[in-house]
């Protein structure tokens, strides 16, 4: 049974790969690098979706690593012990989560806002970018970011939080003897011991915010484009699969967006062997909290 | 409860080595939660002395010293009572920083614990540069010195950027040493240091205490009998939270006045 | 007796203490924000039809959701069905058999798999079950969820039954119990309730899955038989969200308010449950 995904993983890839022969046949490698998305002429190319999951996922890792790894930071070191197991029960709900639900808020109570607060604020103080200048109408590309970041803080602040606490107490002792303050300890003995393993985590919440679906199709706008703006609407390769796939018409459109998916599945799984090689050579075979 | 420094029971007056004491203990009880590790134990350090805590597992010998720099304080559960002076400062006072005392009372642990993503020197002066000290000139100058007085100067020098845990378990627990020297402590506490070591790094580490003692007040707790005779001047054996007995350590090994110290120290029981 | 720089020292403690708790605070904002908004508006867009009755038309008041609340359950049953025995078993394989290189590779396949965009997961089922089927069915829907949650049950069931004692395969061992008996009997039996508990996280989390439905199960009134199509709570809220009807909107409102209140209740209940192996020792 345990050999059911080996199985599951061939079948993933083989189907994808089934499927996006036509698009393959066609397009050949021209498909990465090509911007069109023309269902008139049955012309599709990847190259918008692939910048928008890169730029959306970006930003989501600009905003939630700092904090995450901050908050991982004051669940272990910092905070009075009574603040952590709530603290700790919280994050692993907003894990919980469906994406649908969050999409959802996003869309009907952080995007108005957003509109109405944030990116005015962001435009007169950082309009000399040109990635805040322009109008905005709601959706877009800012707006998926910070949904992703949202949705990417928990993993990484658990993983984080599991590979602080696997740091042993004799290194902090060790801090601590020298005449340490908390901050000093966390600072030399903890964080500077669990860099790889933090990395890992971060890794791992990259490959989390890729593959994202929902929250991001409610949010970003769906609008097959490079964005210079990140008040503009654009799309990832989830969310535009989510949002063609039931309006296809033709082979080659489906065979495209097989051919999407399988974009995807190669930069998530390349993602996720690069997160699970950190943490695994982090701390031995497993990362697991001691219980 | 301020109490005279002359001498409760227990303290007998040969322990008043030369000079103050360096550390006065007086009614030192310490807690976890509701068990009592340490009981009311009074004595005073002699400085410039090595002065060995021995005694069964579990009896508080280890408790007893990370209360010395306040490192039992990491335990959210700990609690304790009681006073002790370090050179005349109360260093549970209410205006003492944890932070504070430990610089002026280093530790070396049980197992050497480099940081492992630094190198050698970067091991030696972390402490130093804690503490603000970022002339490059005084941070070199204190490494080798350091490193000199942990007598490991000659097997370092050609790589003191090399990683540390590059050096073996000897040499390891010898640069947690020079560690804990570069900030220049008044007072070294060593909690079993040599216990994870082979012999030979063990008296290597034997040696260097003895040495080391002409500049500072040494604390060990050991369970290695032969090393608390060899190596120390003062002996205390505790035995289940409570301090037995008290004195030269030639005299502690020869002629106690408990039976319980004669028992342990003769190997009858421990 | 203080270092020159001491105070600066304090205040950085201070500042990073207060920075990683601002932090903290950033992290839980969210949960709290979205509960208070899905929990009012949500709460005040139920009524007894939402529970009771189908979708109207367009255009016509009222209606609800009861065809996707119970395809949300038909649908988890299936996966269920689907996911459970293979995930379960595997775990034991993982825990008791095998060897540690063969283990190596099972548990980082698993784990790759775990990172598998949902979307994809619907990708492939489409191609695998839609297409031959010539039509979007609840079985498709089942399916999907079930062997996303393979991976889910796998590792947990492994974990918890790692958290057995050795001691106890041993003394049954020596007894002359047959070591599948010895599985069956001391080791499942010692760590069941922590494998009710990893199956009943991985349902939760599956109930909350839309993507992969978008394709595969249809979105559509009763489902008679698992061939037709199903409706599921997740995927309506989606397709009423993105609507631009306000009496829609506050259907998918009342929807994400009961799917939270699912995913929530088993989450907390699980906790609550198992509180002494979530205890840890920070």
């Amino acid at each position: 049974m345990a050999l059911a995904v080996f199985v599951l993983v061939a079948l993933i890839g083989y189907e994808l790969a089934r499927g996006s022969q036509p698009a393959l046949h066609k397009f050949g490698w021209h498909f990465l690098f090509s911007s069109d998305w023309d269902p008139g002429s049955d012309n599709y190319g990847a190259l918008p979706f692939i910048f928008g999951t890169l730029v959306s996922s970006l930003i989501a890792l600009v905003i939630a690593v700092p904090i995450s790894v901050a908050t991982a930071v004051y669940l272990t070191e910092l905070a009075p012990l009574w603040v952590r197991q709530p603290l700790i029960m919280f994050i692993e709900l907003l894990a919980a989560i469906p994406s649908v639900i969050l999409g959802f808020w996003g869309l009907f109570v952080m995007v108005p806002w957003l509109h109405d607060h944030l990116f005015p604020g962001l435009r007169s103080m950082l309009g000399f970018l040109p990635l805040f200048r322009g109008p905005d109408y709601g959706p877009c590309m800012l707006a998926a970011g910070i949904i992703l970041a949202i949705m990417i803080v928990p993993i990484i602040t658990s993983v984080s939080r599991e590979i602080l606490r696997s740091v042993p107490g004799l290194q902090r002792e060790a801090a601590y003897a020298l005449g340490a303050t908390r901050w000093e300890v966390t600072r030399i003995a903890v964080l500077s011991y669990a860099k790889k393993g933090i990395f890992g985590a971060v890794i791992l919440g990259l490959g989390r915010a890729l593959g994202e679906t929902m929250a991001v199709t409610m949010v970003i706008g769906n609008s097959p484009q490079f964005v210079a703006s990140l008040f503009q609407p654009g799309s990832t390769l989830a969310s535009w699969i989510a949002n063609q796939f039931t309006e296809a018409i033709g082979d080659l459109f489906y065979s495209s967006l097989f051919e999407l998916g399988l974009v995807l599945l190669g930069v998530t799984v390349l993602v996720n062997i690069f997160a699970q090689l950190l943490l695994k050579t982090f701390a031995g075979p497993s990362v697991k909290p001691q219980h | 409860m301020p109490e005279t420094a002359t001498s409760p029971l227990n303290v007998p007056p040969e322990s008043k080595a030369p000079g103050a004491p360096a550390l006065a203990v007086r009614n030192l009880s310490v807690f976890f939660g509701k068990n009592v590790a340490v009981k009311k134990v009074s004595l005073d350090i002699a400085a410039r002395a090595v002065t060995a805590i021995i005694g069964p597992s579990g009896c508080g010998k280890s408790t007893f010293l990370r209360a010395i720099n306040r490192m039992h304080e990491l335990n959210p559960e700990a609690r304790m009572e009681g006073e002790i002076k370090l050179f005349g400062d109360d260093i549970y006072s209410r205006n003492v920083e944890p932070v504070v005392v430990r610089r002026r009372v280093g530790m070396v642990f049980q197992k050497s614990n480099p940081f492992p993503t630094m190198s050698i020197v970067d091991n030696v002066t972390v402490g130093l540069r804690l503490n603000g000290v970022g002339n490059r000139k005084v941070l070199a100058e204190r490494t080798e010195q350091s490193l000199r007085m942990a007598a490991l100067w000659d097997e370092v020098k050609d790589r003191l950027h090399a990683p540390a845990i590059s050096l073996s378990g000897g040499q390891q627990q010898r640069l947690c040493i020079a560690r804990a020297l570069a900030v220049e402590p008044e007072v070294l506490l060593m909690d079993e240091p040599a216990s994870a070591l082979d012999p030979l790094a063990t008296s290597k580490i034997e040696d260097l205490i003895v040495h080391l003692k002409k500049e500072y007040t040494i604390v060990i707790v050991t369970h290695n009998m032969q090393q608390a005779a060899r190596a120390s001047d003062f002996t205390a054996f505790f035995y289940l939270g409570e301090l037995v007995e008290y004195g030269p350590t030639t005299k502690i090994f020869t002629s106690p006045s408990q039976k319980r110290t004669e028992d342990y120290v003769t190997g009858r029981f421990g | 007796m203080t270092a020159p720089n001491h105070r600066w020292r304090q205040f950085k403690d201070l500042l990073m203490r207060v920075v990683t708790f601002a932090c903290a605070i950033l992290v839980v904002a969210p949960l709290i924000l979205i509960f208070y908004h899905i929990v009012k508006q949500g709460f005040s867009s139920l009524n007894f039809a939402f529970f009771t009755q189908l979708p109207k038309p367009l255009g016509e008041k009222g209606g609800g959701m009861a065809n996707a609340i119970v395809g949300t359950f038909v649908l988890l049953a299936e996966a269920a069905v689907v996911g459970v025995p293979v995930g379960v078993l595997g775990g034991v394989f993982l825990s008791e058999y095998g060897s540690s290189k063969l283990n190596w590779w099972v548990r980082f396949a698993a784990d790759v798999l775990n990172g598998v965009p949902s979307i994809t997961w619907g990708v492939v089922v489409y191609g695998l079950m839609v297409v031959p089927m010539h039509g979007a069915s609840a079985l498709a829907g089942g399916v999907v969820l079930g062997l996303m949650m393979i991976p889910l049950v796998m590792r947990t069931t492994e974990e918890v039954l790692q958290l057995v004692p050795g001691g106890y395969r041993e003394a049954a061992l020596a007894l002359g119990i047959a070591k599948w008996k010895t599985i069956v009997q001391i080791v499942i039996r010692t760590a069941l309730k922590g494998i009710v508990t990893g199956v009943l996280l991985a349902l939760a989390r599956v109930a909350g899955e839309t993507a992969p439905l978008l394709f595969t199960t249809g979105n559509l009134g009763w489902a008679h038989k698992l061939t037709e199509p199903i409706a599921a709570i997740p995927l309506q809220i989606y397709v009423y969200a993105i609507s631009p009807y306000d009496d829609w909107h506050r259907q998918a409102w009342a929807g994400a308010f009961i799917l939270l209140l699912l995913v929530l209740a088993i989450n907390v209940g699980v906790r609550f449950f198992t509180r002494d192996r979530f205890q840890s020792k920070t």
